[in-house]
């Protein structure tokens, strides 16, 4: 029992910076921009934390600053797909170049260096409820502050004006033209919004999980959060889902590998992409048979109002 | 609007267009395909710019950057493809764009407004049915309740009696009407003459992007309407030459297609078509017509049922079993399933044909040369302009691209034709002639099926029709020249009429 | 008031196609010099470091040569994905599989004939290549699992699969705990010439891009798979079978890439070690983009982006920069092409007045 907590905590914890991109990248596809950076962004969000961090010792700014950087990041995919028509493929993995290697060149001098980071923060009341209060109310402010984002996401989708408008634009940004909204406007505003939250998920694992810098230390985490997107259907309850299970394999290998089991610590590692490739074939076999409605059905097509083919 | 002009690719859509409505009245704008009725509208609401021209409301001059701008003046349109969101409710889509409602969405009030609109013109709607689930019809009620919930003063309307039955086409007339009573002034388009003098006040023409001319409803006449819309005096008819079919070459026994979403889309249809037959299947687009033309292609699997083709079972048979039995297909959408628009002449024509020994070099590699030979033939014959054979074909005219598809479809002389609104969007010359080929290719012995919601066309070409709804077949015609638009509207609606029984042909009724 | 008037453009001027890429160049160049500088080091010192380092010896030269050959072959497997609109972005995965196929050939075949030993060590590349590959296709073409993740996560898996025998069962004793096989033996390596590191890949290299041009062009095969990619619901009208040329095509395109990690170890390392490639296969993706899937561009692109990487390995010598910046400038160069690509298809004018 204590064995199973201890795991599904740190399930909840390993998993975070994965919900945080993820939710990221639901809000940017959900206005139809497909932004395949989030491993870049998320390197680059764990470097600036971990820098602002390691610099003036608060963590606010931090996370302001890696927030920020991710935006400003996201702004440029932004300029290259809503307002040239970009390929979104490409400029995705553009940014994920340029971000991986600028974060290694900048954090070169950062390599070895700790900081005080995050610490962990339990909820009075809560956290000592048996079984849930351990697995969830016993963590860092972080991992709280994503389980609001979570429900507020949720709720911002479905029942706000905002929501609608944000819904729409992936679905069909003509219809919103026509009423009178900008659809270029809004996706500006979520591929930016989407940007800083992988950033945020990037600096999680630098100020809290392991407070160290470290080259390509996201290890692709960026990448399973855009495949836990299409788990999640663009929901942001269902991603909260997805990343936890993936936190708990990744936590569940970690665990094998310091009790000292005979497989050897690679074919561990692999798990979680072998995981990812299951998860989303689960996926779209459930959506061939027409179980599921896919994605927003203006992902990844520049919208551009006087084009005429 | 005052001296509109708007051009692209540096074709003037729109020369120097003038136009004006007034409350309360209802403003017809005709011209046939291309004449620049819809890009005069885009530009009346805001989604283009225009490059010279002003447009002044209650006399004051605006310059419209968007779509919002011509809603706050309120100007609301009606496209033809209604621009809703398809996987939200009616309610959401109503309230898409409000900006008086609140951060949270107080849906029950939206509700109510929704329903109090549609009692008012009776546009009944239910608010909380998903858009993707509503037919054609409903769907173009919950966009005009869209506008009138936006207090639109200007209502555009572009073609909206398109995709209707002329039962559906009659109540939206109505609706027309008791909105213009209400103080809105309606912008109507259309290419249809009948309708247009029915519901106009006042009718202004356009040919070729230019005004022809604006005329008072007592003034106007389909003849002198005609001869404004075209320029010169045409012949509409086409010779129907009398029936004589043959042997059977397609025969359809109750089959059952899924839809894109899984839902049943063609529910049991069974039928048989002759040589030298022209089948038309009627019906509003949405009821199953694609489904069913995919399936005797070869594009979708039938759930059950089976599909012969000379009598050969082809109900699992891939496209190319299809082709090789001369089963030609028109789909509606000339780019998406057609044509592949950034290849060119040559290799769309190749399509059909780059696998057949007579064109291949040891099996591996393509004989460009031949193929080339056989589309320069192809192409002389079915007139297809181009400059040159290897020219992308997105480049070509709708009406070029229509004639290049015919031409691949038809050149081996097919058995069967699977035709899908083959003259929509073209221009009249061009239409007559697809109408045209068609009428001599059913004469040199292919059986056509003829799918389009063109009760026009159906009936001019047609020796017998078929009324589909609900994806089954609510009746058969055998003499289309006995059958009125009302009884097709009433069977398109889905009533089922005891003049037209369904019925299957049985083999011993062929020669 | 002024108006900007964007339109489409009828035909891209050629000059164009050609002052693009290089303007996008200067501009990358450029913008990692800002980086540089916030490094504090000289970026024209460093240009002078890379330009010296890649061109000022035949040595630079021959090593821009060994970069370029994986870089032709894996650029041209994921140029033919992509003709039929199919992202390969697993080249780097498939890199590693070859590698460790054919390093499992020289281990376990008792051989010792050099034509024989490398005939065994390609086919055996070539189906495990295939077979990597073709896992993301059939997964793509029959139940539609986006190719652009599995081919990612198979790349993840590869390199540990490879860690697994270079850190374990395959380990040299001799290696002093470095995480390497032990050296092949002569009959099991690739010619090299000239007392450089060229090896005969570079052969391959050639004959694959003409291949890819003669199937493309002139073959049925290569007809299908353009339709395929231009307009799959057409493609599907004229019966060209969906699953079994994304199945083809990913297949290919994985073994061009298993041969291409063939040719590192048998031609270059000599023995499989751990992290060999220094990600041939992501740069193939700027190579095919860059070339816009054109075979000689390929070549073009390729020795471009070699004289990049050997640049990169010098300034990491003489300017102790790590080999990080040589990914920084490769993809700045391809955010500033994607943003020229709405210039080459569209132009800009000015109209000026009120509208009237």
């Amino acid at each position: 029992m204590e064995v199973l907590i201890s795991i599904l905590a740190a399930a909840v914890r390993s998993g975070t910076p994965i919900l945080y991109a993820t939710l990221g990248e639901i809000l940017t596809e959900r206005a139809g921009v497909l932004n395949l950076g989030l491993e870049g962004l998320m390197l680059m969000g764990a470097l600036s934390g971990f820098w602002v961090a390691y610099s003036t010792s608060s963590v606010t700014f931090a996370l302001v600053a890696a927030f920020l950087v991710g935006a400003a990041i996201a702004l440029i995919h932004a300029f290259l797909c809503v307002h040239l028509g970009a390929n979104q493929v490409v400029s995705g993995l553009a940014i994920t170049m340029c971000g991986t290697g600028a974060s290694s060149l900048l954090g070169r001098g950062l390599v070895g260096e700790t900081i005080k980071g995050i610490g962990v923060l339990p909820i009075p009341v809560l956290s000592k409820i048996p079984i849930i209060g351990p697995v969830l109310f016993n963590h860092d402010p972080l991992v709280y502050l994503s389980y609001v984002l979570v429900i507020g996401m949720s709720w911002f989708l479905y029942s706000t004006k905002a929501g609608l408008n944000l819904r729409a634009v992936g679905e069909a940004p003509g219809a919103v033209d026509a009423v009178g909204l900008d659809p270029v406007k809004l996706r500006y505003l979520y591929t930016v919004i989407g940007g800083g939250l992988a950033a945020i998920g990037g600096a999680y694992l630098s100020l809290v999980y392991t407070k160290m810098w470290g080259e390509h230390m996201t290890a692709g985490r960026g990448w399973i959060a855009v495949a836990l997107v299409i788990f999640a259907i663009w929901h942001p309850a269902r991603a909260a889902l997805g990343a936890y299970l993936f936190g708990g394999v990744g936590a569940l290998q970690l665990r094998m590998q310091a009790a000292g089991t005979s497989i050897p610590a690679p074919l561990l590692l692999m798990l979680p992409y072998l995981l990812t490739i299951l998860v989303l074939l689960g996926i779209s076999i459930k959506k061939g048979k027409g179980i599921l409605l896919g994605a927003p059905s203006a992902l990844g097509v520049p919208y551009q109002r006087e084009e005429r083919t | 609007m005052k001296g509109i002009t708007k051009s692209f690719y540096g074709i003037r859509a729109n020369d120097e267009v003038n136009f004006e409505v007034r409350p309360g009245e209802i403003h017809t704008l005709l011209g046939e395909n291309g004449a620049g009725k819809s890009t005069l509208m885009n530009i009346l609401c805001g989604l283009y710019t225009p490059e010279r021209g002003t447009i002044k409301i209650n006399g004051e001059k605006c310059f419209f950057k968007s779509p919002k701008d011509a809603i706050n003046a309120g100007i609301g349109m009606l496209h033809q493809h209604f621009m809703l969101v398809p996987v939200m409710t009616v309610w959401e889509n109503v309230a898409l764009g409000d900006k008086e409602l609140p951060q949270v969405l107080p849906k029950n009030k939206v509700i109510e407004q929704i329903k109090e609109l549609s009692d008012v013109y009776g546009l009944s709607v239910n608010p909380l049915a998903p858009v993707w689930q509503l037919s054609v019809g409903e769907q173009q009620r919950v966009a005009i309740v869209k506008l009138l919930y936006r207090r639109a003063k200007v209502l555009i309307l572009d073609e909206p009696t398109a995709v209707l039955t002329p039962q559906e086409a009659r109540h939206l007339f109505r609706v027309i009407k008791k909105m213009a009573e209400e103080g809105h002034g309606i912008v109507f388009i259309s290419h249809k003459l009948d309708e247009v003098l029915e519901i106009s006040d006042r009718i202004t023409v356009l040919r070729k992007g230019r005004n022809v001319g604006t005329v008072a409803k007592e003034e106007a006449s389909k003849e002198k309407l005609a001869e404004m819309m075209i320029g010169k005096r045409v012949a509409f008819a086409i010779d129907k030459p009398i029936q004589n079919p043959g042997k059977e070459v397609l025969n359809v026994k109750n089959i059952k297609v899924l839809g894109d979403r899984g839902r049943l889309k063609v529910n049991g249809i069974s039928f048989s078509l002759r040589q030298r037959e022209i089948l038309g299947i009627a019906g509003v687009s949405g009821n199953g017509q694609e489904e069913l033309a995919e399936a005797l292609t070869g594009l979708r699997k039938p759930i059950s049922g089976k599909v012969f083709v000379d009598g050969d079972d082809v109900t699992t048979g891939n496209p190319r079993d299809f082709m090789k039995r001369r089963v030609s297909y028109i789909p509606a959408d000339r780019k998406g399933t057609g044509l592949i628009a950034n290849m060119n002449l040559r290799e769309n024509i190749a399509l059909r044909k780059y696998w057949k020994s007579e064109y291949t070099r040891f099996g591996f590699f393509i004989n460009w040369e031949r193929i080339a030979g056989h589309t320069g033939k192809l192409v002389e014959r079915f007139s297809v302009a181009n400059p040159s054979l290897s020219y992308p074909v997105r480049l070509l005219s709708g009406g070029n691209m229509q004639k290049l598809m015919l031409a691949r479809e038809l050149s081996d002389n097919p058995r069967v034709i699977v035709a899908v609104q083959p003259t929509w969007g073209l221009d009249i010359g061009a239409t007559h002639y697809v109408r045209e080929v068609l009428v001599s290719q059913k004469e040199k012995g292919s059986g056509i099926l003829l799918i389009t919601d063109d009760l026009e066309e159906i009936l001019a070409l047609s020796d017998r029709i078929a009324v589909i709804h609900g994806g089954e077949i609510v009746g058969i015609v055998d003499n289309p020249d006995k059958v009125t638009e009302e009884e097709l509207g009433l069977m398109m609606a889905g009533t089922k009429l005891e003049k037209y029984p369904v019925y299957d042909l049985k083999e011993d009724e062929l020669e | 008031m002024p108006r900007l008037i964007i339109e489409r453009r009828f035909k891209t001027p050629f000059i164009l196609s050609i002052v693009f890429p290089l303007l996008s160049i200067v501009l990358a160049l450029l913008t990692s010099s800002l980086l540089l500088l916030a490094l504090n080091v000289s970026p024209l010192g460093a240009l002078k470091g890379m330009i010296n380092g890649a061109l000022g010896s035949w040595y630079g030269i021959s090593e821009v040569l060994v970069k370029a050959i994986p870089l032709v072959i894996c650029g041209i497997a994921v140029a033919l994905a992509f003709t039929m609109k199919v992202w390969n972005i697993g080249a780097e995965g498939q890199i590693y599989l070859g590698a460790l196929a054919s390093a499992a050939a020289v281990r376990y075949f008792p051989v010792e004939n050099t034509f024989f030993m490398l005939s065994v060590m390609a086919v055996m590349a070539i189906l495990a290549g295939a077979f990597w590959g073709g896992i993301a296709g059939y997964l793509k073409g029959r139940w539609n699992v986006n190719e652009i993740i599995t081919t990612l996560m198979l790349n993840y898996v590869a390199i540990h699969l490879v860690d697994y025998f270079v850190y374990g069962p395959w380990r040299d004793p001799s290696s002093l705990g470095f995480p390497m096989t032990a050296p092949f033996p002569d009959f099991a390596r690739l010619p090299t010439f000239g007392g450089t590191r060229v090896h005969a890949w570079i052969f391959l290299a050639l004959i694959i891009v003409i291949l890819y041009r003669v199937v493309i062009r002139w073959t049925r095969w290569g007809f299908e798979i353009r339709a395929i990619g231009e307009n799959q619901r057409a493609a599907l009208y004229a019966g060209i079978p969906y699953i079994k040329n994304v199945v083809l095509v990913m297949a290919v395109s994985g073994a061009l890439s298993a041969l291409a990690g063939m040719g590192e170890i048998a031609g270059l390392q000599g023995r499989l070690q751990h992290g060999f490639s220094p990600g041939y296969g992501y740069t193939a993706i700027i190579v095919a983009w860059l070339a816009r899937l054109n075979p000689w561009g390929t070549v073009l692109v390729s020795i471009f982006m070699g004289i990049i990487m050997v640049g990169g390995e010098t300034l990491q010598v003489i300017m102790r920069l790590p080999l990080a910046s040589v990914q920084v400038i490769q993809g700045l160069i391809l955010l500033f092409v994607l943003a020229s690509e709405f210039f080459r298809n569209y132009k800009v004018r000015i109209l000026s007045g009120d509208g009237r």
